[in-house]
């Protein structure tokens, strides 16, 4: 029995060393790597924080660009025991300043012994881990020197007990950075237990991802679960795939891959902007399931999806969904494997009134909600009201979860980790139904949005807009709207603004784009400058962002 | 120029959604954030569609489609090669 990641990383190392692992897909070319070779070179890394006096328990945070660097410190983490974090990197379009108070944010609340970066990025790395703060070393992957062999290594990733931390995972921004989900090896190691069997994964699958790792669909599906089970992983970058999502198509065809998982937009996405030129040749018979997962699952998505490449091969029967989180290490439940997905039809009207899903068979009330599927084993589900108290089938509440994967809580944040959990239950944030064991996810009460699969929270958006000048300092609200095109959650942003000039609003509008563009890693897609006195704020004087949503919808629907 | 205007106004309208934003020659599109990762494939299978070019997915980065300058040269380059 494994008790740890480092053990399993090592064993494949010893048994299949030549065993591919990662076909890593980069500019260049295709570049395979073998578990030997995988593991040699997070060995190095290891022998780095070793020499850094890294101890292991200890925090480090990898600012690296998705690639072979990225993935080998991240095992190179855990073989020595320490706890990895992975920091998306700075983008050409960020704002060095908000980037470094970002970074800031993860290095104060996670307190890392070490950062790994590239040279180019020292100086950043060095101004935003200054004096005062824990880290006392900053690697450089160029740096990293090959030396020793596993055998005459110690390493103290080896020694770890099931209940010690094995990584840490973050959403992004700045609240997103301040709230790792810590999570042991024990619960990493009973997620790839529970979820193996869920999909019937075996050493056979070939998973082909271009998630990035900083995200638990990535971090777990696209990278660590493939990892351990010895399964091929054919891996491109995120940058890549949003230039050319036929690459994607292309690598299932070309290696036979046989499980990817995707967030609802990429359903629409590749549907609507493949050319057919890209897809010549392409065969797409070996895909046994590509799961949506990590944002609401719309089956018209699946539909486009499917309409778009059944004539390449795509089985209908491939289309499954998940719902995950990184609290559970990733998924919580599994739909569309052995039966067909479930899709229940019902009232809408009734729904967001009464928090009831009512069988409706047609009319313009009709909704259909797709099934995320029944819980891996040993996850339990139930939905509460707000009381905590268990709801019957067909009656919509919170999400709460039980179970032997679950997070050993917010890292140093003692605070959020009491206030998520309700009589041992971890509270999701999410509202659903369920009917028999299926679970249908119907939307949330935590205020998040998903854009493309990605957290966001609205108030860092706030929090940055309200700088911009003209702009009503605490007077901006930011919240999701569905877009069914997309297949996502797309921005808008109301600010009050004193000024009424047309003109003088377009410009600060525009600013109000530009500074979250350069602040974060999304777009706004609606920016609405509005008077003072528009916003509504709750009786304690905060702006209550579901309110100004309907008062946006009702002008908006006012208008047409 | 014309050209020019062409891929402007596509910009404005169909990604910036702000038909009113006049955009500068020079002004910075991918770098600056104003045009998402998202919308970089539209905006290529726009030039493609109306100037019967081919735009690889290697083209689509801050050194050849940054600036409406740099999308003109480039869609000149491709016709030129085109014939």
């Amino acid at each position: 029995m494994n008790r740890n990641l480092a053990q399993v990383l090592v064993r494949s190392a010893q048994e299949v060393p030549n065993r591919e692992a990662v076909i890593l897909q980069q500019r260049e070319g295709d570049l395979p790597i073998q578990f030997g070779e995988l593991v040699q070179g997070a060995l190095r890394y290891a022998q780095a924080f070793q020499r850094a006096g890294i101890k292991p328990d200890e925090p480090v945070i990898l600012i690296l660009q998705h690639g072979r660097e990225l993935i080998e410190s991240f095992l190179g983490a855990l073989l020595h025991g320490s706890i990895p974090a992975i920091m998306p990197f700075l983008t050409e379009k960020l704002s060095p300043d908000r980037y470094r108070e970002s970074l800031q944010a993860l290095i104060t609340i996670s307190e890392p012994g070490a950062l790994v970066t590239y040279t180019e990025f020292l100086g950043e790395a060095k101004a935003a881990a200054d004096a005062g703060s824990s880290v006392r070393s900053i690697l450089l992957s160029s740096e990293i020197p090959q030396e020793g062999s596993l055998e005459t290594t110690e390493l103290p990733g080896l020694q770890r007990s099931p209940e010690d931390l094995a990584l840490l995972q973050h959403s992004s921004g700045t609240t997103g950075l301040q709230k790792g989900v810590a999570l042991s090896n024990r619960s990493v190691l009973n997620q790839i237990d529970s979820y193996k069997a869920a999909i019937g994964m075996t050493s056979e699958d070939v998973v082909v991802s271009w998630l990035p790792l900083y995200h638990d669909m990535g971090l777990i599906a696209g990278f660590i679960m493939p990892i351990m089970l010895r399964s091929k992983l054919v891996l491109m970058s995120p940058f890549d795939w949003v230039r050319a999502p036929y690459r994607m198509l292309r690598a299932v065809s070309d290696y036979q891959g046989t499980l990817s998982w995707l967030p609802n937009f990429a359903y629409n996405f590749c549907s609507q902007k493949i050319r057919d030129r890209d897809l010549e040749g392409v065969d797409l018979s070996s895909w046994r399931a590509v799961i949506n997962c990590s944002e609401p699952m719309r089956n018209d998505s699946h539909e486009r999806f499917y309409q778009r490449f059944k004539e390449y091969g795509l089985d209908k029967q491939a289309l499954a969904t998940c719902y995950a989180m990184a609290e559970n290490v990733f998924a919580v439940t599994q739909g569309g494997f052995g039966t067909p997905l479930l899709i229940d039809s019902i009232d809408r009207e009734q729904l967001s009134r009464e928090g009831r899903a009512v069988p409706c068979s047609e009319g313009k009330q009709l909704l259909r909600l797709v099934s995320a599927g029944k819980p891996i084993q040993n996850t339990q589900v139930r939905i509460v009201d707000e009381q905590g108290n268990q709801v019957t089938d067909r009656i919509v509440g919170e999400i709460a979860l039980q179970g032997d994967c679950l997070l050993s809580g917010y890292y140093h944040r003692e605070d959020l980790t009491r206030k998520a959990f309700l009589d041992g239950w971890y509270l999701t944030g999410d509202l659903g139904y369920q009917v028999s064991g299926e679970l249908f996810v119907t939307g949330r009460r935590k205020e998040i949005i998903i854009v493309g699969g990605k957290n966001v929270y609205p108030q860092d958006l706030e929090y940055l807009v309200a700088d911009v000048p003209g702009v009503h300092p605490g007077r901006v609200v930011v919240f999701g709207l569905f877009n069914e095109e997309l297949g996502t959650e797309e921005i808008v942003l109301v600010a009050e603004v004193d000024d009424d000039d047309q003109e003088v609003r377009v410009g600060i509008a525009r600013e109000i784009r530009s500074v979250v563009a350069q602040g974060t890693d999304v777009a706004v897609r609606y920016v609405e400058t509005v008077d003072p006195g528009w916003l509504i704020k709750t009786s304690s004087g905060k702006i209550a962002r579901g309110a100004n949503r309907d008062q946006y919808l009702q002008i908006k629907a006012g208008n047409q | 120029m014309e050209q020019i205007e062409t891929i402007a106004s596509f910009i404005s309208r169909e990604i910036l959604k702000d038909p009113a934003r006049k955009l500068g020659m020079d002004e910075l599109l991918i770098s600056s954030g104003l045009i998402d990762s998202f919308s970089l494939v539209d905006l290529a299978l726009f030039i493609e569609d109306q100037f019967g070019v081919r735009i690889e997915d290697t083209d689509l980065n801050v050194d050849t489609f940054d600036s409406l300058t740099e999308l003109s040269a480039l869609v000149e380059r491709r016709s030129g090669s085109d014939s």
